[in-house]
């Protein structure tokens, strides 16, 4: 077992480490640490605007540029955080908390680098997880017949809307959106157009570069546009040399590094919770376990590691689901997955078999890209903060022609230009009422795949809805997804709900939405 | 409150739209309508419940009609110019449109940024990525 994990990882580092790839990996992770650090551009939409320029390289190359957009990003938020008192994206809010505190005593530096230094060990530990658990995974899910996959998938979807941030009606009510979008375009079984309003266009259903890129790339700028000011940079000055804690501080990491990894990995085993609830419950958990609760919040180094490390531990782990079965935990897992699909490749269990060069390519170059970051970290703390002194008002204008370029070359048709100007109107409507569009994103991408098993299971069955229950694993998922929706009403009706995270945090939370 | 009326709106026509497929392709399309159609029952029935969480409306305090309507004017301006002039224009089109959303911007900024974005967009998707684009054509 063991033994041919290492084969194959012995592999993978075979693929990952072939120039075009590494050259791949190293952009993805270059590109992922700037949008890191740049507030109002995450890195969903840049993984958007970066996928139709995938269609040129091969497979591999491709999904390991824009995986390595998603973890690089981890990192550059984490710089943003600390030493700027900004918190770019969810994951890292808490980690202002305590880690701007210690800019201002002088020790963001030493902050960082025991942020590295901790990110990097929580993504390894996501790692090893993967290498070892999808294997099993996929042996397991290997067995699935059609009613599986669908309970599988169905509880994949209820857990993605429900446990992400705001509503939980909401949340389900943007997934089935998302179902209802993919079902645009002509029926696979039977050939008939659906919801095309005669425009021939929309035959091939709604594009999926174009939904992201309407849904977080333009909606978010018509979020932001006008809103972000100008970053005060007055304590970003690190050296290299700042970046080495002290012994004494070095010692009181390390614990709170691996509390961390571990809650990163739960949170990430758990379909649903993914970096953003890891980082929050780890900071809870730090200051719930630390002998001194009250200095929280005035540059307490744990505060800083331990979210880190577990935001990295889940980011990593998130890919296990999405590999192995072809679920995707969130909005970005949804759209690394979409860009499999276009170049052709089928997600789920077969995945690994069939292509074992993308896989474990991937797994590998997970430890590249992170050895790659941790080194790249340093030297250029200070040009992504330079950068952070570019206006948004040039930014976000460039960034539109990327989108309509990105758009149109995807099949080199106008009409989707257009489509993906309503998408995004529609995408920032649904935000200002407080509907989150990335469970959008899920249903949209597991829609045409959920339709295909339902109706594969219902034909087996001779339309016998009894199948999901009769058959045993079918039946544990289908439980699952009752105790899910059982356990939040729950939760609602035990009257005022106790928030997760203290009125600040939640504050700087919605700050950095 | 507001909620209401813009869910209502808004879930209204997928219910028709699903319920006039037939079966076999239809299938699924209305029974998705019918579960939204509840959601947006429910999601209407909780947000009349009264909540002492301060209700954000659906406009943000500061409009930027302005700002919005120059963003997704962008895009339709890089259709209009790609359709008939090429992508330099579009894209010229394009980024000053979205430029000129900005109320710190200035005409020369958003000018010069467009000249550069435009270089840099030509070179590097028509010339490298050799996107199947004309640079400039006229086709009335």
């Amino acid at each position: 077992m063991i033994g041919t994990a290492l084969t194959d990882l012995w592999y993978g580092f075979g693929v990952a480490l072939e120039p075009h790839n590494i050259v791949w990996c190293f952009i993805g992770v270059l590109v992922g640490n700037m949008v890191g650090v740049l507030p109002g551009m995450g890195p969903l939409a840049t993984i958007s605007i970066l996928l139709p320029l995938t269609f040129g390289i091969k497979p591999v190359g491709a999904i390991l540029m824009l995986a390595g957009v998603m973890y690089g990003a981890q990192y550059g938020g984490a710089i943003c955080s600390i030493l700027l008192n900004l918190p770019c994206h969810p994951p890292h809010a808490v980690t202002c908390l305590d880690g701007f505190p210690m800019t201002k005593q002088g020790r963001g530096g030493a902050a960082l680098g025991a942020t590295v230094f901790a990110s990097f060990v929580g993504a390894s530990w996501g790692i090893t997880e993967m290498i070892f658990l999808a294997p099993v995974l996929v042996k397991v899910a290997l067995e699935f017949g059609p009613a599986e996959i669908c309970s599988l998938m169905l509880l994949g979807l209820l857990a993605g809307s429900t446990l992400a941030r705001g509503s939980p009606l909401k949340g389900v009510a943007m997934t089935v959106l998302g179902l209802m979008l993919g079902i645009v375009g002509t029926d696979i079984e039977t050939g008939a157009e659906r919801f095309t309003f005669g425009m021939t266009h929309l035959d091939d259903g709604i594009e999926l570069i174009a939904l992201a890129l309407g849904l977080f790339g333009i909606g978010e700028f018509m979020n932001s546009v006008n809103q972000v000011s100008t970053v005060n940079a007055k304590y970003a000055k690190v050296t290299l040399k700042d970046m080495r804690p002290s012994k004494e501080e070095m010692k009181r990491t390390i614990a709170p590094m691996f509390r961390g990894t571990l809650i990163g990995s739960l949170c990430s085993l758990i379909p649903g919770t993914g970096p953003t609830i890891a980082s929050f419950v780890a900071y809870a958990t730090e200051k719930k376990i630390s002998k001194t609760p009250e200095k929280f919040g005035t540059g307490m180094i744990e505060g800083v590691v331990c979210p880190e490390a577990s935001t990295h531990s889940s980011v990593q782990g998130d890919f296990i689901p999405t590999m192995s079965l072809g679920i995707p935990g969130d909005a970005v897992m949804a759209l690394l997955l979409g860009a499999l699909m276009i170049q052709g490749i089928v997600p789920g269990p077969q995945l690994i078999k069939e292509h074992p060069d993308i896989f474990w390519g991937l797994v590998a170059s997970f430890w590249i890209g992170n050895i790659m970051l941790v080194v790249l970290n340093v030297p250029l703390i200070g040009l992504w903060v330079k950068l952070l002194t570019i206006p948004y008002k040039y930014l976000y204008s460039s960034a539109m022609f990327f989108v309509c370029i990105g758009v149109y070359a995807a099949n080199n048709d106008m009409f989707q230009v257009g489509e993906t100007a309503v998408i995004g109107l529609l995408g920032y409507v649904l935000l200002r009422l407080g509907f989150h569009p990335a469970p959008i994103l899920l249903g949209f991408v597991l829609g045409p795949r959920f339709e295909e098993n339902f109706r594969r299971a219902m034909l087996i069955s001779r339309g016998d809805l009894a199948v999901f229950v009769e058959r045993p694993i079918s039946a544990v998922f289908v439980a699952l997804c009752v105790l899910l929706i059982g356990l939040q009403i729950y939760v609602r009706l035990r009257g005022p709900k106790k928030p997760l995270v203290p009125v600040s945090d939640k504050q700087l939370l919605e700050g950095a939405e | 409150m507001i909620l209401f009326g813009l869910v209502m709106a808004l879930k209204g026509p997928s219910y028709r739209m699903g319920t006039l497929m037939h079966m076999g392709p239809g299938f699924l399309p209305t029974v998705l309508g019918v579960i939204l159609i509840g959601l947006g029952i429910a999601i209407a029935i909780a947000s009349l419940a009264p909540s002492d969480e301060e209700e954000e409306g659906i406009l943000p305090e500061n409009r930027e009609w302005w700002a919005w309507t120059c963003i997704l004017a962008s895009p339709l301006a890089f259709m209009l110019f790609g359709n008939y002039g090429g992508l330099a224009p579009a894209t010229f089109a394009c980024v000053f449109v979205a430029a000129m959303g900005d109320r710190g911007m200035t005409l020369k900024q958003a000018l010069a940024l467009s000249v550069i974005i435009t270089v840099f967009g030509v070179s590097l998707f028509h010339y490298v990525l050799q996107i199947p684009m004309p640079v400039l054509e006229w086709r009335g």
